[in-house]
C-alpha cells in the first residue's frame, strides 16, 4: 500500500507541522510519499525529506503551481495517482479547494477532514459541526481524503528520504493569480499554536479586539475569533475558529466574550486546557471550559494581560 | 447570462443535531430544517448579479427529498427566477454525496448552459465541503472556491478567495465555479408579498434517474457516533486565581 501526501507549501515553505501531522496520521497506511509543489518547492521537499517516516519525496517547482490554484495542482496529483492507494491532504484551505477536485476526477468520493483511520477503508470524521462522528467505509479503489490536523501528532524529525523531481502535468489553464492580502504578523500560525486567544461578539468592536491582541502577544499565542465576531466585522475570516473555520487543538485556549455556540465549539473542543471569559454566568462556553471567569471582558482581560 | 445556484436543504443552524440511539445517524425526524446557510449567501449573489443586470436570469437547483421543494420556494422568494427539484432519495436520513450531486448537476448545467455556477461553500450538515470543486472537476471548469467578492469582468471573473492567511485574488475563465464563503455578502429575508409571488414561479420535478445518475453512497457510513464529551470545570473568582490555576496546570 503506498500513500500520497500533497505537503503543504506555502510561498516556498513548507508547513512542517500540518504535513508532519498528515505524515503520523497516514504512516499505518503504508510507505508515504510527500509531494511538493510550487513555484519554488526545492527548499520545502528537502524540509520534508527530514521527516520521520517520510519514505520519498517529490517535487514539482515550476511557476504554474506557485499559487496552488486548484487545477493545475489537481491535474499534477492526478496524473501521479497511479502508483498510490491513498491520496491525501492536510485539511488547509488550499487542500480544501484542491481534493474534491481530485476525487471528482478519479470518480472518488473526497473523504474530508479524517479525525481517525481504522483502517485501510474505514476513516472517522465529524459531522454536523462535530455533534457527531462518523465511521464511513470507503468502496472506491482510491481513496481521497484530507486530515484534520488537530486529531494527530507530528511525526518527528531524523528522516533522510530520497528528493527526485516529479514529471509536471499540463495546466488546464483555466484560472490566474491576481494578487495576495497576506496580514503580515509575527504571531504563530492558528492552526499549530500552542497557545490561542479568541475573542467574540462580546468583544464589539474591531477596535475594541486589540484588548484580545495585548492577551496573545502577551502569551506568544495566536489570535482567534468565532463566527459571530467575524460576521460584525471585528475580526478577518481567517482567523474564524469553528465549523467553518479553522479547528485548533493547542495546550491552552482562552475564549473571551464567546458565548459557546455549537459551531465555535467545533473548532476548539478538542483543546488541552480551556479558559473562559464571559460576563453571562449562564453561557454554554463555561459547560466545556476547565477554568470559567465570570467578569467584563474590559476589566478582566486587561488585568490579566497586567499579571501574566 | 445565466447563472445557476445549488441549494440544499439541511437542519436548522440553530438546531442542535443528536445521534439517534441505534447509531445509525443523526436524527432528522419532526426537526426544523432550512436552506443551508452558504446557499443564502450563493443564492444572494446571483440575484444581486442581476439587480446589477450582469445576470439576466437566476435559476436554483436542488438534489434531495421531495421536501426540498419548500428550499427552493424560500430562494425563488429572495428573488430567484425559477427552479429546478431532482429528488433522488425519499427518506430525509438519506444524504445525497457530493460526487453524485455533482453528476446530477453536470447534467442540469450541460442542459441549462449557465456561464456561472454559484454554490455555497458547505453543508452544515455533513460538513464535507466539495460540491463545487467536483461539479467544477467533472464540467472541465475553472473553480473560485470560498470566494467573499466577486466581480463578473467579460470573460472571466476576479474573485477574491477566503485562504489561509488572509485573501487571495484569482482571475477565472467563464464558464466557471464560484463557492460562496460567509462574507460575500448578508442574504436578505423574502417579503411576504414575494413570498406569495414565489408560489407562481415555475419548479420543475425531475428525478436522478433522468439523468441516469446512479446515486448510491460511496462512503457507506457504517455508524454514528456522540463525540467524547468533556467535563465543566470549575469556575474562579477573580483574574489572581486563575493566573494561580493557569500556573498549577504548567500551561503558563
Amino acid at each position: 500500500m503506498a500513500v500520497l501526501l500533497l505537503g503543504e507549501v506555502n510561498h516556498g515553505t513548507l508547513n512542517r507541522d500540518a504535513t508532519a501531522k498528515a505524515v503520523h496520521a497516514l504512516a499505518p497506511l503504508g510507505d508515504v510519499t510527500v509531494l511538493c509543489a510550487g513555484a519554488h518547492a526545492r527548499d520545502a521537499a528537502a524540509d520534508a525529506a527530514t521527516i520521520a517516516g517520510v519514505a520519498r519525496v517529490l517535487v514539482a517547482e515550476d511557476a504554474r503551481y506557485g499559487h496552488r490554484l486548484a487545477e493545475p495542482t489537481a491535474a499534477l496529483i492526478v496524473s501521479l495517482a497511479g502508483d498510490y492507494d491513498h491520496i491525501a491532504a492536510p485539511s488547509t484551505t488550499d487542500a480544501k479547494n484542491v481534493m474534491p477536485r481530485v476525487a471528482a476526477l478519479l470518480d472518488a468520493m473526497v473523504i474530508p477532514d479524517v479525525s481517525r483511520i481504522v483502517d485501510a477503508q474505514t476513516f472517522e470524521r465529524p459531522v454536523y459541526a462535530g455533534n457527531a462522528i462518523q465511521t464511513v467505509r470507503s468502496r472506491d479503489a482510491k481513496k481521497v481524503m484530507t486530515i484534520r490536523t488537530a486529531s494527530f501528532d507530528a511525526a518527528g524529525a531524523g528522516g533522510s528520504a530520497p528528493v527526485s523531481d516529479a514529471t509536471l502535468a499540463d495546466d488546464p489553464g483555466l484560472s490566474s493569480w491576481v494578487g495576495d492580502e497576506v496580514a503580515a504578523s509575527d504571531r504563530p500560525e492558528l492552526t499549530s499554536a500552542g497557545r490561542v486567544v479568541s475573542g467574540g461578539r462580546g468583544v464589539g468592536s474591531k477596535e475594541q479586539f486589540a484588548i484580545i491582541e495585548a492577551l496573545a502577544d502577551k502569551l506568544g499565542a495566536a489570535v482567534g475569533a468565532s463566527r459571530a465576531a467575524v460576521d460584525s466585522g471585528y475580526a478577518p475570516n481567517d482567523w474564524q475558529v469553528g465549523q467553518t473555520g479553522k479547528v485548533v487543538a493547542p495546550e491552552l485556549y482562552v475564549a473571551v466574550g464567546i458565548s459557546g455556540a455549537i459551531q465555535h465549539l467545533a473548532g476548539m473542543k478538542d483543546s488541552k486546557v480551556i479558559v473562559a471569559i464571559n460576563k453571562d454566568e449562564e453561557a454554554p462556553i463555561f459547560q466545556i471550559a476547565d477554568y470559567g471567569l465570570v467578569g467584563d471582558l474590559f476589566t478582566t482581560v486587561p488585568e490579566l494581560t497586567g499579571k501574566l | 447570462m445565466k447563472v445557476l445556484v445549488p441549494v440544499k436543504r439541511v437542519i436548522d443552524y440553530n438546531v442542535k443535531a443528536r445521534v439517534k440511539a441505534d447509531g445509525s445517524g443523526v436524527d432528522l425526524a419532526n426537526v426544523k430544517m432550512s436552506m443551508n446557510p452558504f446557499d443564502e449567501i450563493a443564492v444572494e449573489e446571483a440575484i444581486r448579479l442581476k439587480e446589477k443586470g450582469v445576470a439576466d436570469e437566476v435559476v436554483v437547483v436542488s438534489v434531495g427529498v421531495k421536501q426540498a421543494a419548500e428550499t427552493l420556494r424560500t430562494a425563488l422568494a429572495m428573488g430567484a427566477d425559477r427552479a429546478i427539484l431532482v429528488v433522488a432519495a425519499d427518506d430525509v436520513h438519506q444524504d445525497i454525496e457530493p460526487l453524485a450531486v455533482a453528476k446530477i448537476l453536470k447534467a442540469v448545467v450541460d442542459q441549462e448552459q449557465p456561464r456561472l455556477v454559484i454554490a455555497g461553500k458547505q453543508a452544515i450538515d455533513n460538513d464535507m465541503n466539495a460540491t463545487g470543486q467536483m461539479l467544477a472537476a467533472l464540467l472541465g471548469w475553472g473553480q473560485a472556491a470560498f470566494a467573499s467578492k466577486v466581480e463578473i469582468d467579460g470573460d472571466s471573473a476576479k474573485v477574491t478567495r477566503e485562504v489561509d492567511g488572509g485573501l487571495q485574488t484569482i482571475s477565472v475563465a467563464l464558464p466557471a465555479i464560484v463557492t460562496a464563503d460567509l462574507r460575500l455578502n448578508e442574504p436578505r429575508y423574502a417579503s411576504l408579498p414575494n413570498i406569495m409571488k414565489a408560489k407562481k414561479k415555475p419548479l420543475e420535478e425531475r428525478t436522478a434517474a433522468d439523468y441516469g445518475v446512479d446515486v448510491a453512497p460511496r462512503l457507506e457510513v457504517v455508524s454514528t457516533r456522540e463525540p467524547e464529551g468533556r467535563q465543566a470545570g470549575i469556575k474562579v473568582g477573580s483574574v489572581d486565581e486563575l493566573v494561580g490555576k493557569l500556573k498549577e496546570a504548567g500551561v503558563i
